[in-house]
């Protein structure tokens, strides 16, 4: 087969052509008919591979892997109402789910409470939970044990609000700080490269950043307090290579920051998480897995000095692709879902969220819902992939593209060098401009039917399929807005008052600003409330370009 | 689908400060429509006592936030204000892509003032004369200021550059050297020089390189000597924006040197001698290509350029002779 | 040599949602297909679009929606255009929304809705065909 004529036949016998689309993966790279010996022969399985738990991790984090304990199967407890979505919570963990993401409405996620005159229409919006007040937060985690079940709190520039809720609420139940686990998204870069629900502009948003990483270094020693988010960027259009690149390049930027705040790399390095989208491309998506393992782990050696191995090691979340979703022939969906599934699972995530079939449509339903939930099930009980460790190790291909992941990264780190770094980039447009082309060219690709969108640009048909939907509740709005003003009738309004002038006073100076947050939300300041006071001290961010 | 009213009806409607009919007859001189002409005929009594600010630069030299804030200072002031963006159309498809209404939303909610995208269209002379009509239909609107944007600092806008009274470059620190090289080009056409982003690294310097070559600009007695206004146009707080009150002041300075020195007839002057240079040429290129439609003749002549049996000048020669000297 | 009429679409988010990726690509391919946009982005309210509309002289409001907002905003908007007899203007949605959704946003005064993956081709269609001098 090292025949050269061999090679050649092989390569010019296209079953279909695309022309100079053909056979490209979502990142561009052009895929070979065949890989062999020669395509890794520049690699040494000790250094570049090592052994799966080991440096530099490519072949996984733990020694064991699925063998002892699975993936987290971490599904969606988001609903509009705080009670609502605990219902939810529960009933999730009772079916299996491992671990819980929770989204948050759409004012919420920028900062403003449910009676703002902004918010109307939107509370409870996007499947998510309006969270105004410390009792949203007890309702919401009433009866979970908070040093047991770890919920992903999908929240950004209004994380410092949401984490001094959260502390508050254990220290009134009376769970030490020490054992409380899970995540906060907290990942303000990606909000100003893709996600845009930002507050501040990025200095003042890195500071608080940096005063929650600094928190819960001293005193929650079990919780994520940042997971950096590649599926965002992802979403708004960047290729494989390009989320992969950036959100790495947005780690290296929280550690230089975080070691700018006096802290020592080691300290913090460790509980830093990760979050990436499984897309469409099956060995891509497991090349790109691999790949941020091993430039995590080098670049934390190597360039920031980390002596931790848990410094070196990337643990991710990944979800399935909502992007890659269409409304048209909604069950198809599930297929996606089960392929971009498995493929996360052979690239080695320690958490897992499966899209619901129906998102493209609506808000999942519950029964949408415990199929994503039973996909996973099934990949981990039945497919018999736990069985081996790392099974895809040493073939040609997905070696050959894991280095070629690699490769391609270091072109974007060097252009994010050079624009001065990713804060920098970000005000330079640099990402909105990148990201803005990558989704174009997509959608032009599949406009033109040059890639495959089975039930949209392939295998058409006009007739819709009926599928259940969820009944909103219509009322929740109003139920919401008005418990929120008997709630701000019923607080000490001079401690209201004192407390907003304490964060003002912080948020001017260079304290954590943690305690007086937490001192705030017991006094029943809402979120809202916090936002406004430090938004007269920060500013407000306004995207200066226009792709 | 767009419902029709008379030529006349919308003409007076705009005279009365209606933003719709002032939009429609934007449409009507923009897309060289029926009656475009008549509409033209009938506006121009009634402009010519309308402020004009040019504003051009680089892209991201920061354009729209400045022109946000100068249209809060002349609003201050009590003047209505019209707007004209103006971007370039893709020379591939036609189309355009307008973003510039993003930055200019402080005054979204208020009737006072009046903002209209521009894709240029890259058609001969195109830019330049549709911008000078839409301006006067602004100032036929009631604005009392009327503020044209455009893009870079090059050749073509320099056109654009002769509608305004006052014309404002932008320029920021990252531009670096390249100041140096664009210097010429500045003087020529800036009345004020606007050293925008200018809380950037590398301000002072450019500061001192700008200033450097206006001195050793040469200037007339009582001639009107470009000034270098700093500012800092995009800001996350209020309190953090600098310069636009200055600015401001300068404008209304170079305002009150035109009036009082009355440059401001040169500069009159000189604009209607470019829009009429303008017209002229847009409308015997519509008689000789009228003239050449359906002969066959427009692709003989290319083709005998091309096997060179004639040259485009006699060629050209031959076609005004044709068509212009025998009145069409 | 008058130059064709170019078709101008406003194109814009309502509400507090920050997904423009779909408004984005969708104004890009519009333009590649030869029309102005007038791009208003994110966080808009129905006021100020449909005075940009007007100041505009567009041809079509083009709403791109996400989170559901869609039985929301629509009325509002609606409600602006009536208000201002903006009544010779194209309304088309773009978005996730529920099939059962769609005769709603219809009746409220959409003139045309497109589903979340919906091929380009098919808006640029249906605005060239019905948009008419």
């Amino acid at each position: 087969m090292n025949n050269q004529k061999d090679r050649e036949t092989i390569e010019s016998g296209h079953r279909r052509s695309n022309g100079e689309d053909s056979f490209k993966n979502l990142s561009g790279f052009k895929i070979k008919a065949l890989y062999g010996p020669e395509d890794i022969s520049h690699l040494n399985p000790e250094t570049d591979l090592g052994l799966p738990g080991e440096y530099p991790f490519t072949r996984g984090i733990h020694k064991t892997m699925y063998r002892e304990r699975p993936w987290t199967i971490r599904q969606l407890g988001s609903l509009d109402s705080p009670s609502r979505a605990n219902e939810r919570i529960r009933q999730l963990l009772k079916m299996g789910a491992t671990g819980i993401s929770l989204c948050l409405d759409m004012p919420t996620i920028m900062g403003k409470d449910s009676d703002d005159p902004l918010a109307e229409g939107e509370v409870g919006s996007c499947g998510g939970v309006a969270i105004d007040s410390i009792e949203d937060m007890r309702n919401l985690m009433e009866g979970i044990s908070l040093d047991e079940i770890s919920i992903n709190f999908v929240s950004n520039s209004q994380s410092a609000v949401l984490l001094a809720m959260f502390v508050a609420v254990a220290e009134e139940r009376g769970v030490p700080l020490e054992k409380l686990t899970g995540t906060m998204q907290n990942d303000i870069l990606k909000e100003y490269q893709a996600q845009k629900s930002y507050y501040f502009p990025p200095r003042p948003s890195m500071r608080l950043t940096m005063d929650t990483l600094s928190f819960c270094n001293k005193f929650l020693p079990r919780f994520n307090p940042i997971s950096i988010s590649g599926y965002h960027l992802a979403s708004a259009g960047a290729t494989p290579v390009q989320e992969l690149a950036f959100t790495l390049a947005n780690g290296f930027t929280y550690v230089e920051e975080g070691i700018r705040a006096g802290l020592s790399v080691d300290s913090f390095a460790p509980r830093l998480s990760f979050f990436f989208k499984a897309h469409n491309d099956f060995f891509e998506n497991i090349a790109k897995f691999r790949a941020a393992r091993r430039i995590w782990a080098k670049t934390m050696r190597e360039r920031f000095g980390a002596k931790d191995r848990r410094s070196c090691i990337l643990r991710m979340h990944a979800q399935t692709s909502g992007s890659s979703l269409t409304a048209h022939q909604a069950e198809n969906n599930i297929i996606r879902v089960t392929t971009q599934a498995l493929s996360a699972v052979l690239g080695g995530t320690q958490s897992l969220h499966t899209n619901a079939f129906d998102e493209a449509v609506s808000i999942p339903t519950a029964r949408s819902e415990k199929l994503a939930l039973r996909t996973q099930q099934i990949i981990a009980g039945e497919s018999g992939v736990i069985n081996t460790i790392d099974p895809l190790a040493g073939s040609y291909y997905v070696e050959a593209l894991t280095d070629q992941m690699e490769t391609e990264c270091y072109k974007y780190f060097n252009e994010i060098e050079n624009l001065g770094g990713v804060i920098s980039a970000i005000e330079k447009g640099y990402y909105a401009r990148i990201i803005a082309d990558s989704a174009f060219r997509y959608q032009e690709k599949i406009e033109k039917g040059k890639r495959t969108v089975v039930g949209l640009n392939e295998f058409f048909e006009e007739e819709e399929i009926d599928i259940q939907l969820r009944e909103a509740d219509p009322g929740f709005e109003d139920e919401k807005v008005s418990g929120l003003t008997d709630f701000k009738k019923n607080r000490d309004h001079a401690l209201v008052k004192a407390c907003l002038n304490d964060i003002r006073d912080v948020s001017q100076g260079s304290d954590n600003i943690m305690p007086a947050l937490i001192k705030a939300v017991k006094s029943c300041v809402t979120l809202g409330e916090i936002i406004g006071v430090m938004k007269e001290v920060f500013g407000e961010y306004r995207e200066d370009y226009i792709y | 689908m767009k419902k029709k009213l008379s030529t006349d009806e919308m003409v007076k409607r705009l005279l009365a400060s209606d933003r719709r009919s002032a939009a429609r007859l934007i449409t009507l001189v923009e897309n060289e429509m029926d009656d475009h002409h008549k509409v033209m005929s009938l506006v121009y009594p009634h402009t010519g006592k309308a402020m004009i600010l040019g504003i051009t630069g680089a892209g991201g030299a920061g354009k729209s936030t400045l022109t946000d804030h100068l249209i809060g200072k002349f609003r201050e002031q009590g003047n209505k204000v019209g707007v004209v963006v103006v971007d370039p159309s893709s020379p591939f498809s036609g189309g355009a892509f307008l973003g510039d209404r993003i930055r200019l939303q402080s005054h979204s909610q208020d009737d006072g003032v009046y903002i209209r995208s521009m894709a240029s269209r890259g058609y001969l002379g195109g830019l330049s004369r549709a911008t000078y009509d839409v301006i006067r239909i602004m100032e036929a609107m009631g604005n009392e200021v009327v503020i044209v944007e455009t893009l870079g600092a090059g050749q073509d806008e320099v056109d654009v550059i002769h509608i305004a009274h006052t014309c404002l470059v932008l320029v920021t620190p990252g531009m670096g050297d390249d100041i140096q090289a664009m210097k010429a080009g500045i003087m020529e056409i800036a009345d004020i020089i606007v050293l925008n982003k200018a809380d950037l690294d590398g301000a002072d310097r450019s500061l001192r390189h700008l200033q450097g070559a206006l001195t050793a600009g040469s200037f007339e007695e009582g001639e009107w000597m470009p000034r270098v206004v700093s500012t800092v146009s995009a800001a996350s707080k209020p309190e953090d924006l600098q310069g636009i009150d200055e600015l401001a002041a300068t404008i209304a300075e170079h305002q009150a040197y035109l009036r009082k020195t009355r440059a401001i007839d040169q500069v009159k002057y000189n604009r209607v001698e470019q829009e009429l240079g303008l017209i002229f040429k847009d409308e015997l290129q519509k008689i000789i290509f009228k003239g050449l439609k359906g002969t066959g003749k427009k692709r003989e002549y290319i083709e005998s350029i091309i096997e060179q049996q004639d040259d485009p000048y006699s060629v050209v020669k031959e076609v005004l002779n044709t068509y212009l000297l025998t009145g069409e | 040599m008058a130059t064709k009429k170019k078709i101008k679409v406003l194109v814009t988010k309502v509400g507090l949602d920050g997904h423009d990726r779909g408004a984005k690509v969708v104004s890009s391919l519009l333009k590649e297909a030869g029309m102005e946009v007038i791009y208003l982005g994110m966080f808009q309210r129905p006021e100020g679009i449909v005075k940009a509309a007007i100041d505009e002289d567009v041809d079509v409001i083009g709403l791109s929606y996400l989170s559901g907002e869609h039985l929301i905003f629509t009325p509002k908007i609606v409600e602006e255009m009536k208000k201002n007899s903006v009544d010779d203007v194209l309304l088309l949605a773009g978005g996730t929304f529920p099939a059962e959704d769609i005769p709603t946003m219809e009746e409220m005064g959409i003139d045309k809705v497109f589903r979340a993956g919906s091929l380009t081709a098919s808006i640029v269609d249906y605005i060239k065909t019905n948009v008419e001098e």
